[in-house]
């Protein structure tokens, strides 16, 4: 038995489930929609999320119910409903694991977030990568019509709630809300500016909710069982249910661990994903995702809620907890970061589109042991000039794998600069980086 | 032209959409299954389909990356070099790539097989290294699995060991209670 109680990745875990209509519902599946669609007013659903105090899974961690709760009252009109299933925060696979593996679970969800909002029309944006998971929510969608789940006539109440998958193309940004409605209308991928917000000027300038994938499986139970149910688990009042945590890295046992939220670091890194891979001790982790700044061993006692990690000086985010032994480069890891950030930058703000090359230009010095004392002070300056300094959070991102292992780990920098000067081979680097 | 060709498909992607537009990034995709990139032509016709002018198309195609505007391989090898992956050993996949095959990223074989491109985060750091081969992925790679892929998709265009509806860690096998 698990020690802690599987919501989530429950089903799955069963032997020899398929993931099929047949599956799901056997195991208590579209119970949920039965039971309020036609019958609840929508807005008592919206209470009822407010109520659970789940908050998105994507990595912002916004209260789901107060989104909701933005859109204009008294529409008319129409409205949409995103599901976020880009996925491409570097450390994080959770989405792909729920998608392929018990998609009607999330299909109960979007229809349930339809029927609150007051949406017709759902659109899961999945990243281009998961073909198959795209193929199997195509196939999920087909049985969920055929038996009256989704469509324009939802268990014969006269309710309409369809659903698109429409595949991305290969862009991290897409999984940023704004972005993501710009692919969707067929164009870049640029964050918009922000207000106006998508629940008042979303997909076609209409109000639209976008949601992650893990946030909509949760609505089904959170139904099911009640708010209060829910908001008992993790660590109440403020980071409520479980999560599923993406661990990777120098673990024995890598893979998604649902735990509820509050449990530690080190319960995560050592008892469910089995510890050290080579019992070398370890050095740093990721607590969130790409873009949550690096933390340390002195960490492991924190909390995995939104409120102890951002304590920590870092953040939840993703879930995506990325693990490194003793012995790993950490100038060479902020690179790692920064080149997946430099090739990902939009190119709509000049802070994160300049700065993101003159980071990497000159970590790649560093790194190749042709750094100046300068470059760290040029670091710093490049990140302060891009933090805040953008349309979207990606900036504030981008800096943060250099100013967290240049806090904890400037020695490390500065022993690579200082055998630069040893061996005397300063070099000028060229000023301009093809993009 | 592709309206001829998949006339009912292309139908079928526009009525998803309240808005032409939506379908730009599906049509382009389809012009790829067809032709194995995305060719000017077909961004030519997209844009009459779709009621946008040609750069419109243009600058969307150009955005993303999964979108070549060039021709690939048969086999388009894609080695995940962000740093999950590589805390795992991708840039050892890489390495047998340069091995086997004699290319490096961004080039293709002379017989025009493969394709080696390095790309960022797929989503499977917990089961790295990883590359994805056209549509499918394979995980946990080793120097063993990495050959026999290689082989499988030279000789049957497919490898048995792609990755299927993806759950890492697998569950516990059942204990037999009896």
């Amino acid at each position: 038995m698990p020690k802690h109680e599987l919501i989530l990745l429950k089903n799955m875990m069963q032997p020899g489930y398929t993931g099929s209509l047949q599956d799901y519902e056997r195991t208590g599946g579209y119970q949920a929609l039965r039971k309020v669609v036609g019958k609840v007013p929508p807005p008592e659903i919206t209470g009822t999320v407010l109520k659970s105090g789940l908050r998105g899974r994507g990595g912002a961690g916004f209260p789901t119910g107060v989104k909701w709760g933005f859109l204009p009252k008294g529409y008319q009109g129409p409205r949409y409903l995103c599901c976020n299933a880009d996925e491409s925060e570097p450390g994080t696979f959770k989405d792909r694991q729920l998608i392929e593996r018990d998609p009607h679970q999330i299909l109960e969800g979007i229809v349930l977030a339809c029927y609150a909002i007051g949406a017709e029309s759902a659109y899961i944006y999945i990243r281009g990568e998961f073909v198959l998971g795209a193929r199997i929510l195509e196939q999920a969608i087909a049985e969920a019509q055929t038996a009256g789940y989704i469509g324009t006539n939802i268990l014969g109440t006269g309710i309409t709630a369809n659903v698109w998958v429409h595949r991305g193309a290969g862009a991290y940004i897409c999984g940023e809300e704004t972005a993501l409605l710009e692919s969707l209308e067929g164009k870049r991928g640029l964050p918009r500016v922000k207000p106006p917000f998508p629940a008042t000027h979303g997909l076609y300038n209409k109000p639209t909710v976008v949601n992650n994938v893990e946030t909509l499986a949760n609505l089904p139970h959170i139904i099911n069982r009640g708010p209060e149910w829910f908001a008992s688990i993790g660590s109440p009042p403020k980071s409520t249910g479980t999560r599923i945590f993406c661990v990777s890295g120098h673990v024995k046992r890598p893979g998604n661990y649902e735990v509820p939220m509050g449990v530690t670091f080190h319960e995560l890194i050592y008892e469910q994903a089995g510890g050290m891979r080579s019992d070398k001790p370890l050095k740093a982790f990721i607590p969130g995702g790409a873009s949550a700044p690096f933390l340390t061993p002195n960490h492991l006692d924190v909390k995995l809620d939104f409120e102890s990690v951002a304590a920590a000086g870092s953040m939840l985010g993703s879930g995506g907890v990325t693990v490194m032994e003793e012995g790993t480069d950490m100038v060479w890891a902020a690179l790692r970061l920064m080149e997946f950030f430099y090739h990902e930058s939009c190119g709509k703000c000049s802070p994160c589109r300049e700065g993101s090359a003159w980071l990497v230009q000159t970590m790649r010095r560093i790194v190749a042991k042709r750094g100046r004392m300068e470059d760290l002070e040029t670091l710093v300056d490049l990140c302060k000039n891009i933090e805040g300094r953008t349309v979207c959070a990606f900036g504030d991102a981008e800096v943060a794998p250099i100013m967290s292992t240049l806090k904890h780990w400037r020695p490390e920098y500065v022993t690579l600069i200082h055998a630069a000067e040893a061996a005397n081979l300063i070099r000028l680097e060229p000023a301009v980086v093809r993009h | 032209m592709l309206i001829e060709k998949y006339k009912s498909e292309i139908d079928s992607i526009l009525s998803r959409y309240p808005v032409k537009r939506s379908a730009l990034i599906p049509l382009l995709y389809l012009a790829q299954r067809d032709e194995g990139f995305v060719s000017e032509a077909a961004m030519k016709e997209i844009a009459v389909l779709l009621r946008l002018t040609p750069p419109q198309v243009y600058e969307t195609a150009t955005f993303y990356t999964m979108l070549n505007l060039k021709r690939v391989g048969k086999f388009h090898l894609q080695v995940c070099r962000s740093l999950m992956c590589a805390l795992a050993g991708s840039d050892t996949v890489i390495g047998w790539v340069k091995t086997r095959l004699g290319i490096g990223p961004g080039e293709t074989t002379a017989d025009g097989l493969f394709t080696l491109s390095t790309v960022e985060c797929l989503a499977a750091c917990g089961t790295a290294p990883m590359m994805q081969a056209n549509e499918d992925y394979y995980e946990r790679l080793t120097e063993e699995t990495f050959d026999r892929i290689l082989a499988d998709l030279k000789k049957d265009g497919t490898c048995s060991l792609k990755t299927g509806p993806f759950m890492w860690p697998e569950p516990a096998p059942v204990k037999d209670e009896t």
